[in-house]
């Protein structure tokens, strides 16, 4: 169970990107998060594994709360929290199966994962995983030479390899033509079900939100401006999360980013950008 | 799901080779390291030589700490004036004898015989060192700095006239298309196609190579083509280390300078 | 410079716009450049010619001619005597490389904005390191080093590797500030260490630039280490001092079609191999 308590986030440039979000994700949930650009998903999302550190504000995972972690502490729970990634974030000059097992990089101390010398059970879940994903026979191939859609299956293996108690899953499918937005969203919906995983998806077309998940959370300005079922989203909640707009005609007009939000959406991109290099340094 | 039925899995797996062939990658490993050992063990080093020295590399160290400006300061400032004046010249003669070599270098405007002319004084100018062409610069014109200035003019062709040939080669041809659909003879292609394309980069180069060529002008006074060179080349005859120092010191700070002020002026130009 | 057109309120009313490539002013402005341009030219070739003697330059054609004369046909009998430098000048450009790499590598990773501990501090003293080793030829290098530790291969060896280590680092150095963020990302998003993340997300984007780098520095390599023994450092350039001490053109001859192919061959390699790798 993931809960977050009166979490908030401004970056050094002084933009706030989250204030006072508090909400709770029971076992086994998947959670669709919506909002315009700059509405603060990529930021929530990656407060929950501090890639993002958070201003003020309480994150617990199960019984730790994660705010408070140590350096090594925090290694330690983000080994639990698996993450998959918009521009699928594969390491592009690294096999698939190297792309894989760096999901298990926590539990492996460095000289073995240097030598890529993986204990046989990763291994073995490795190529089930692979297998599970539909790439079995791209085991050995360099991620750059896959399809957008594989390599977002890769992204999903790779997160699964990591044996996680929470997905973070930030907008799957922006990258991705219709359908293949389609089979991903239904293999990443399967893989919880089977898996009693809880997740949150970000994600950016609200009709896809409804045909997926069990319950949305819309974000707008950093705040929660909307939590419920997928059947409670009218003309009314789109306009508070996304701002006036003609609703009737199709729900998947919102693909369009919201007016006035653009300027410091901009901002707030490049102050993650510059945060989210500092795992590095 | 992981249940007994489900189909085994590898329990291990190792990265496939860079080199395919096993036999190539052997050979290529083995081949290496050999030559490695042999090359190592081709390597004469004179300990007791470097053991003496290491007062000297003392001394040097001394001598970048407490530079000293003084005492060879009008030879510094003669072989300094050289060397600037050595560079400036030779740039702007360079990038002036550079434009027509490397319009008929680019095989995409210039007619067969005079590309593989243009070509062959191009690949004659890079091969070798410009220390080499400065000893026979030197042989045939005498000592000083006039001898440098052709060098490094003539270095100066070998670079900028291949770096224009492939910028006029790598131009997009639908501008030039566009203008000699119109009926342009073959001097208002160059001027209106690709003078417009390729002169910002060339003026980033001339500048590049201006700061190399103050570098340059550094190394061939060892060889008597004049500069500042020559002027090292004595303090460390002298074991004036010191006197080496303020001048190596000089040179990194103007070449610094250089950097930062080509830089500016690059993006002043765009 | 895009096209503007000039001022159509004054005088050319009646004609209609007149369409120029400049407006007056810049064209004044460029004029005005290139002028200063040559002044600065001749006042720089007037201070550079201050000490020169014309009678030499106007012998010039005749010393060239007599060189040339002289120069063949070359003394082919000397080439055996030229196997050994080969082999060291060959050994200096490759070994050179690889001493450098061990230095360029930490102070690339200092001096990238995104891998250097302190930006205030150590960058600084990184850059410093790069642009003193950039500024100062191999052969001055050679120079110092045949001073310090005594004449041979081994100076050549460490004044190419201090001549390399800026090139590199510099080049090593823009590669990774270039790199994928995203990638470092996801690298530690799955709770890898500080070295994992450098072994799994850092290195694989940087290998293929770090590899076309040094071999393109090998290449230059071969070029400098040919002339390194001008100064005593070994190779090559040894026997050319030598020969030039006695005036042994048809020798000299031999040395310049060795060090030619060298090149040429080195050129060869290195743009196979970058070609392998890329």
């Amino acid at each position: 169970m993931l809960r977050l308590e009166g979490l908030s986030k401004v970056y050094g440039t002084g933009d706030r990107a989250l204030t006072d979000v508090s909400f709770t994700v029971e076992p086994g949930q998947v959670v669709g998060l919506i909002g315009p650009s700059g509405a603060g998903k990529s930021t929530l999302i990656r407060c929950i594994n501090r890639l993002v550190e958070p201003s003020a504000g309480k994150i617990s995972l199960g019984d730790l709360d994660i705010t408070q972690l140590s350096r090594g502490g925090l290694r330690q729970a983000r080994r639990r929290i698996g993450m998959i990634f918009q521009e699928y974030a594969l390491v592009e000059r690294l096999t698939v199966m190297e792309n894989v097992l760096s999901g298990r990089l926590g539990y492996v101390g460095f000289w073995r994962s240097f030598f890529r010398k993986f204990p046989p059970k990763s291994v073995e879940n490795a190529y089930r995983l692979l297998d599970r994903v539909g790439l079995s026979d791209h085991v050995n191939k360099r991620a750059d030479a896959l399809s957008g859609g594989q390599r977002q299956r890769v992204g999903i293996a790779r997160a699964l390899e990591q044996d996680p108690d929470l997905l973070l899953i930030d907008e799957p499918t922006a990258s991705l033509d219709p359908k293949t937005s389609r089979q991903i969203m239904r293999l990443i919906i399967e893989i919880c079900d089977e898996r009693g995983l809880p997740a949150i998806i970000n994600i950016h077309d609200v009709a896809l939100a409804q045909q997926f998940v069990q319950r949305i959370i819309g974000l707008q300005g950093g705040k929660v401006v909307f939590d419920g079922s997928p059947d409670e989203l009218d003309a009314d909640v789109l306009t508070r999360i996304y701002g006036e707009e003609d609703w009737s005609a199709t729900i998947r007009k919102v693909d369009e980013d919201a007016e006035g939000t653009e300027d410091s959406a901009e901002e707030i991109a490049a102050a993650l950008d510059r945060e989210r290099l500092a795992g590095l340094t | 799901m992981t249940t007994a039925t489900a189909p085994a899995f590898p329990t291990t797996w190792s990265r496939p080779p860079f080199i395919k062939r096993a036999w190539l990658r052997w050979t290529l490993y083995l081949g290496a390291l050999l030559y490695m050992i042999l090359a190592v063990g081709s390597v004469e080093v004179n300990w007791m030589r470097v053991w003496e020295g290491l007062d000297r590399g003392l001394r040097f160290i001394q001598g970048f700490l407490l530079p000293d400006f003084t005492s060879r300061w009008e030879d510094i400032l003669i072989g300094m004036e050289e060397s600037l004046t050595m560079a400036v010249t030779s740039t702007v003669a360079g990038v002036a004898i550079s434009v027509p070599i490397g319009i008929g270098a680019a095989r995409n405007i210039a007619p067969l015989p005079v590309y593989a002319i243009c070509r062959a004084i191009i690949a004659l100018s890079r091969s070798f060192q410009e220390i080499i062409i400065a000893i026979l610069f030197v042989a045939m014109f005498g000592f000083g700095p006039f001898a440098g200035f052709l060098t490094l003019s003539f270095a100066t062709i070998g670079f900028l006239a291949k770096l224009l040939a492939e910028d006029i080669e790598d131009i997009d041809e639908s501008q030039a298309e566009a203008v000699r659909a119109t009926g342009a003879g073959w001097w208002q292609i160059v001027t209106y196609a690709i003078q417009p394309q390729v002169m910002p980069r060339l003026i980033g180069l001339s500048l590049y190579r201006l700061d190399i060529n103050f570098r340059e002008s550094a190394v061939i006074g060892i060889v008597g083509a004049g500069g500042v060179g020559a002027t090292l080349n004595t303090a460390m005859d002298r074991y004036e280390y010191d006197s080496a120092a303020a001048i190596l010191i000089l040179i990194i700070l103007i070449v610094m300078a250089a950097e930062y002020s080509s830089g500016y002026v690059r993006k002043w130009l765009q | 410079m895009a096209p503007v057109m000039t001022d159509t309120s004054s005088e050319q009313v009646t004609s209609g716009p007149v369409w120029r490539k400049r407006t007056t002013k810049q064209e004044l402005a460029l004029w005005l450049g290139w002028l200063a341009l040559a002044a600065f030219f001749i006042f720089c070739w007037q201070i550079m010619t201050k000490t020169t003697i014309w009678a030499f330059v106007y012998d010039a054609p005749r010393q060239a001619l007599d060189i040339g004369s002289r120069m063949v046909p070359p003394r082919w009998e000397y080439l055996p005597n030229l196997l050994e430098p080969l082999w060291d000048t060959i050994a200096i450009a490759t070994l050179g490389t690889l001493l450098a790499l061990f230095m360029a590598v930490p102070v690339a990773f200092l001096a990238a904005r995104n891998t250097t501990p302190s930006t205030r501090f150590i960058r600084p003293v990184a850059l410093l390191i790069i642009v003193s080793s950039r500024s100062i030829n191999s052969l001055i290098w050679a120079l110092l080093l045949v001073a310090i530790i005594g004449p041979g291969v081994m100076a050549g060896i460490v004044a190419i590797a201090f001549r390399s280590i800026g090139f590199v680092a510099k080049l090593l150095y823009e590669a990774i500030e270039e790199i994928d963020a995203t990638q470092v990302e996801a690298v530690s998003a799955t709770g890898a260490s500080k070295a994992q993340i450098m072994d799994y997300a850092v290195v694989p984007q940087i290998l293929p630039a770090f590899a076309g780098i040094t071999v393109f520095r090998w290449d230059i390599n071969i070029r400098e280490s040919t002339v390194l023994g001008l100064v005593g450092a070994g190779g090559l350039g040894l026997r050319l001092q030598e020969s030039l001490n006695v005036l042994a053109w048809p020798q000299v001859t031999i040395i310049f079609i060795l060090i030619l192919i060298t090149v040429l061959v080195s050129e060869w390699v290195s743009a196979k191999v970058r070609h392998a790798i890329i």
